[in-house]
């Protein structure tokens, strides 16, 4: 069990390392910095000067030493195109992913499940098979299409909703800012946390119907049944208990995925969060903020899979002997 | 021949491979499948046009000569004011035909697509015969770094290569390798599921009395890999490329999509959707529509026809 974890965590450091390997390279080895950081009056002193005050003079070991711990420290350099601290930039702009992600997130989860139930019990119904066939549609769309089409139906055609940025918002404590407490800023996050979540919600909802139905099967809900509990009861208090273990390990995994997704939507309704930042850091080759992203997407998944396995391990007693002896 | 019932074995190599093909229960539930049958023709349909698109599209959209800018923003089918011109599907802000300009764009999403699964498999193989055949340190080292892929979600890595690699390409190349920047970032983001395949099939393979056979005999490691055990993993792997197909068709679209993909230059179907998002607000909502209803045709039918060959090939994979 302590063997498992340890390994497990050894993994994750090595995975950081290997990452944090490809970021340093990409910062060493594409275009000159000094290049990037002097204009083009400069003179061989001015370049050695830099270039000794930034440690390029030093062996490559020692310089990606240096780097991981600026990275650690959340120091990773200065964006070439804004001019500005990366981790600065990055601070500013998290907020707006965080709060839509929150947002996506929760709307995927609660209607997810509802549907998930909804579809299970009512299982013939008509209304829950026209759900599982357009969730099936929802499936296969591409997701920018899917936010190009919520465009189109409520800002340009019923003008309904905002199909751009964040609305007004309120600064909290001089370092995050939210969209949550001004009207605009509401109206502002339905579109794109719908756009976000739609994919995962009907993941949810399609992994809740079956593990309801296979639970609904059961002895004991037959039983659950017969003793004349409330259908209400039995399906809320008896069936989905029982259907939550895998679910959770699923959100789990997502929460990731969302982050990730958060880049295509953030760009269709330029949402000016970090996913923004990192394609047009893409575009415009700002290899600092690249690499920044780079470590702090790794930092999160290997984060977010370390947590599962190991909750996974907590959670079902029967992992543990296969786990530790197992690899 | 009808009167004389021979054994199987011999019969079948008495036919042509065409003739083996018609016989053979593949063939059959492909007839009898109304989802095969149509997702095959509209993907047929789509290729044939936009390999063909030089021979099919009215106009080159590419070619400035043959623009006018007169014709900018026609609706389809309805004759330009100035120049009284009708295109099928109207025509864009610079008077290029929108119906020319989705069959050369079709052109290159298939061209990244195909050559981006194309480049996947071919290294999914090869690492999977060998983390498979030989074991050992290059197992681990090449199935955890599979195992590490897989936690990040595909489109994510191929942007993180596609960046990588721009980065490294010198400035003045950019616009050109592009395409080719594009086909390796979105292969290399996708070898993962044909390299487990491969190697699960050659471990089991691999234990078997005729690889051993092959063995005594002296067929060296490689042809032994190639020839005998690959054979064994070609329909699972036939299936992945088809799946990978519609998903890497979506993923070239994405990415040109956002803005880190096809040049403006090179447009493909997410590039064109790209441009047409800019006119929704106008009120020229088919630069926008063809394209988008294009793709979908595109990937729908892809996906739906490696959905059937999953069935049809292996029903222990479903």
């Amino acid at each position: 069990m302590l063997a498992f974890i340890i390994r497990r965590i050894g993994q994750s450091i090595l995975v950081l390392l290997i990452v944090g390997l490809v970021a340093f390279s990409m910062f060493r080895f594409v275009g000159d910095p000094i290049d990037n950081m002097l204009g083009q009056e400069r003179t061989i002193e001015d370049v050695e000067r830099l270039r000794s005050q930034l440690g390029l003079d030093q062996p490559f070991p020692i310089q990606y030493f240096k780097f991981l711990q600026g990275a650690a420290q959340g120091n990773f350099g200065v964006s070439y195109r804004q001019g500005r601290p990366v981790a600065e930039i990055i601070m500013e702009r998290a907020p707006a992913t965080l709060e839509l992600a929150a947002v996506s997130g929760l709307f995927a989860i609660v209607l997810g499940i509802a549907l998930g139930v909804f579809t299970a019990i009512q299982r013939n119904g008509v209304t829950a098979n026209f759900i599982m066939a357009s969730s099936l549609i929802g499936v296969s769309l591409p997701t920018f299409l899917i936010g190009i089409l919520l465009i189109y139906l409520f800002s340009v055609e019923l003008g309904w909703l905002p199909s751009f940025g964040r609305g007004e918002t309120v600064s909290l404590g001089g370092w995050w800012t939210t969209g949550f407490l001004t009207e605009s800023g509401l109206k502002a996050l339905v579109l794109p946390s719908i756009t976000l979540g739609l994919y995962q919600m009907t993941l949810i909802m399609r992994l809740v119907r079956s593990e309801m139905l296979e639970v609904l099967r059961q002895d004991y809900i037959r039983f659950a049944r017969a003793r004349g509990l409330l259908d209400r009861v039995v399906n809320f208090r008896h069936a989905l208990k029982n259907t939550m273990v895998p679910v959770v390990t699923v959100i789990g995994l997502q929460l990731g995925a969302i982050i990730a997704f958060a880049i295509i939507t953030e760009t269709v309704f330029q949402w000016p969060g970090v996913g923004l930042l990192f394609i047009n850091a893409i575009q415009f080759v700002d290899i600092p903020v690249m690499a920044a992203y780079l470590m702090l997407i790794s930092v999160m998944f290997v984060a977010i899979n370390l947590i599962v396995d190991v909750l996974y391990v907590f959670i079902d007693p029967r992992l543990r002997a296969d786990r530790s002896g197992a690899h | 021949m009808a009167d004389t019932p021979t054994p199987l074995t011999s019969n079948v190599h008495d036919k042509g491979r065409w003739e083996r093909f018609r016989e053979s229960d593949f063939f059959f539930a492909f007839k009898r499948s109304p989802v095969a049958l149509v997702s095959f023709t509209v993907v047929c349909i789509l290729v044939f046009s936009s390999v063909f698109a030089p021979w099919i599209a009215p106009t080159n959209p590419f070619d400035p000569a043959s623009l006018n800018l007169m014709n900018g923003f026609t609706p389809p089918m309805e004759p330009n004011a100035f120049t009284g011109s009708a295109f099928l599907m109207g025509t864009d802000d610079q008077g290029r035909d929108v119906f020319s300009t989705i069959l050369y764009g079709m052109r290159i999403s298939l061209f990244v697509g195909a050559s981006a699964v194309l480049f996947a498999m071919v290294l999914g193989i090869v690492l999977g015969l060998v983390s498979g055949y030989f074991g050992g340190w290059t197992e681990t080292i090449i199935m955890r770094v599979a195992d590490v892929q897989l936690t990040f979600p595909s489109i994510l890595v191929a942007m993180l290569i596609f960046g990588i690699a721009k980065g490294f390409t010198p400035v003045e190349y950019r616009d050109q390798m592009a395409i080719w920047v594009l086909i390796l970032a979105i292969g290399l983001s996708d070898w993962v599921q044909f390299a487990r395949v491969v190697r699960g099939t050659t471990l089991v393979e691999k234990k078997k009395d005729y690889v051993a056979a092959a063995l005594l005999i002296g067929r060296r490691p490689w042809a032994i890999m190639i020839k005998h055990i690959l054979p064994n993993a070609l329909s699972p792997v036939l299936v992945i490329a088809t799946i990978s197909l519609a998903l890497a068709i979506i993923a070239e679209a994405t990415l040109s999509f956002l803005g880190v993909g096809a040049p403006p230059t090179q447009p493909s179907l997410g590039t064109l959707i790209r441009i047409g998002q800019g006119f929704l607000f106008s009120g020229e909502w088919w630069i926008l529509f063809f394209p988008a209803c294009t793709l979908l045709a595109l990937a729908l039918s892809v996906n739906l026809l490696g959905d059937w060959l999953r069935d049809a090939l292996n029903p222990r994979l479903r």
